[in-house]
């Protein structure tokens, strides 16, 4: 069992990598298409070698650390960054499970029974990152921009955080493979709680600097924000970083609120265990590239927020609707007979 | 007290419910962006795909030959002098005893310059050529990495005899109409028999 976890850390490991490499091929070419363009398209049929040309091109680039730095913080910061982008892959239900003999191979790499608190205290960390990057560059803007970003990081934290609550008073519990199991039996979490969802959401868009509130990193604004003074492959991890960062995050949606691997009727289709679940795991990554599209819809629609509108949107909008929520979920309930 | 008596009076109203929720209007530009998903692009891929163009496209010069094979051009400087941008150089040189089947007249351009990165294919030095020697085609200029090579001479711009360029679209009817008759010296080569002379009795 042990060998199998670590390959399947590997495997998970390799496929973030993967997906995020394509996920700024996916950006580039569906932000040509909404705006009437043609993306890439040389490198390879239909531009598909172009992330690959990107990455070879972040290697050759000329590795620069800028003079007044602290050295090891500034090499820190991307790596903090990466790292707890990963981590957080290691508690998400890829699928249900499969047997080979009789032995049950969980398609999760460890299942604690404190999931979500894990999630949110690797997310937490992940400020960290942002923080330690924009300090060791010794840079206005820099510094600028990371003060922005982290404030904005945990000022939705809370907002989450709190989504969360409420999402947990009705499932019992905190693991996410329990929470993906439960939803198998009923309906997918989001028909229970659609304010909730509609937080969360929003807050993964603030968590994970997407547009519109990428104010940290714009470049008209603040150059390149916090990673203004990177270049090469240190770059290349924050921005990869931050791609892996929404793919966790649309992972975390779809398993929390959108039903996680199960999908309509998987139990009429009279399969056997182990085809129903490599499908399972087929339906979870559609959920994902579904909120991955929607990430990127979102990014090319919306204008960007101003630092203030952000933060009256984060504590005095989201946090109250978000008391709100528990608030409107525990009456529900207990008029559900439900609560004990 | 008014700064100017433009003045416009415009409204200025709280939000709807509607619009403070803003998810309405967020909903709103994502439909407009979504539906871009589904129109054609515009966007021409070239080299791969090349758009349409006009027959009067003005492409690439070409200094032309008359039905014989002898060069048109006699070194006038009418083109050079045309030239908004000064782009067009030359020098002239004197036909010699055997060289009547490559040069019309006894002046004629030894060397004939174009700086295609100053050209701005206006075809003023088409229009002003009194020897319709110099044409501009449809053929598009090919880039390249060096100033030099865009300096183009009378290698890439005199036609070759075996595949004479076409400019019959970009000359009016009158034009191809006077071309055909062969009392002027401007139509004839020096193959064609020389006209018949006045009696002088």
């Amino acid at each position: 069992m042990l060998i199998y976890k670590l390959i399947l850390c590997v495997i998970v490991f390799v496929v973030s990598l993967g997906m995020a490499a394509y996920m700024t091929w996916g950006e580039r070419k569906l932000a040509a298409i909404l705006q009437d363009r043609v993306g890439p398209d040389r490198a390879g049929p239909l531009g598909l070698l172009q992330p690959i040309a990107d990455g070879v091109k972040m290697f050759m680039k000329e590795e620069m650390l800028p003079g007044k730095s602290n050295r090891f913080l500034f090499i820190l910061g991307p790596c903090l960054f990466m790292v707890t982008a990963c981590m957080t892959g290691a508690v998400i239900p890829w699928g249900s499970g499969f047997t080979i003999g009789d032995v049950t191979y969980p398609m999760q790499i460890t299942d604690i029974n404190i999931g979500l608190l894990y999630l949110l205290g690797v997310v937490s960390i992940g400020v960290y990152g942002i923080m330690i990057g924009g300090w060791a560059s010794n840079n206005k803007y820099s510094l600028l921009g990371a003060l922005r970003a982290s404030s904005q990081m945990i000022s939705y934290e809370v907002a989450m955080g709190l989504a969360l609550i409420a999402l947990v008073m009705m499932t019992g519990t905190l693991s996410l493979g329990e929470i993906s199991r439960q939803q198998d039996a009923g309906f997918a979490n989001v028909v229970y709680q659609p304010l909730g969802f509609l937080i969360f959401i929003i807050c993964a868009f603030a968590e994970t600097n997407r547009a519109p509130f990428d104010l940290p990193e714009c470049e008209s604004e603040l150059v390149g924000g916090y990673h203004t003074e990177y270049s090469s492959m240190k770059l290349g991890l924050f921005l990869f970083a931050e791609y892996i960062n929404m793919f966790i995050s649309s992972a975390v949606m779809a398993t929390l609120y959108w039903g996680g691997y199960n999908f309509p009727f998987q139990h009429e289709l009279g399969l056997e265990g182990n085809t129903l679940a490599i499908l399972q795991t087929v339906a979870l990554f559609a959920k994902i590239v579904i909120f991955i599209f929607i990430f990127m819809w979102v990014r090319w629609t919306l204008p960007r927020f101003r630092y203030d509108q952000l933060m009256h949107l984060g504590w005095r909008v989201l946090l109250p609707l978000s008391l709100a929520n528990i608030f409107i979920t525990g009456i529900v309930m207990y008029f559900m007979g439900k609560l004990n | 007290m008014a700064l100017t008596n433009r003045s416009k009076t415009v409204t200025v109203r709280e939000l709807t419910w509607s619009e403070k929720l803003y998810l309405p209007a967020i909903f709103k530009g994502m439909m407009i962006t979504f539906s871009h998903l589904f129109k054609r692009t515009p966007t021409i891929k070239y080299p791969d795909v090349k758009r349409e163009i006009a027959p009067v496209y003005r492409g690439q010069h070409v200094l032309k030959r008359d039905e014989a094979g002898a060069e048109r051009c006699t070194a006038c400087g009418l083109c050079a002098v045309a030239c908004p941008a000064e782009a067009i150089t030359m020098e002239s040189a004197e036909r010699k005893k055997g060289e009547e089947n490559l040069f019309r007249e006894e002046k004629y351009a030894s060397i004939y310059e174009i700086n295609m990165l100053r050209c701005i294919f206006c075809g003023l030095c088409e229009e002003a050529c009194p020897k319709e020697a110099i044409f501009l085609t449809d053929r598009i200029v090919p880039s390249s990495f060096t100033r030099g090579e865009e300096v183009f001479g009378k290698d890439k711009l005199v036609e070759s005899k075996e595949n004479p360029i076409d400019v019959t679209k970009r000359q009016s009817q009158e034009v191809i109409d006077f071309k055909k008759d062969k009392r002027h010296y401007h139509n004839r080569t020096f193959l064609d028999a020389k006209p018949i002379a006045k009696n002088h009795h």
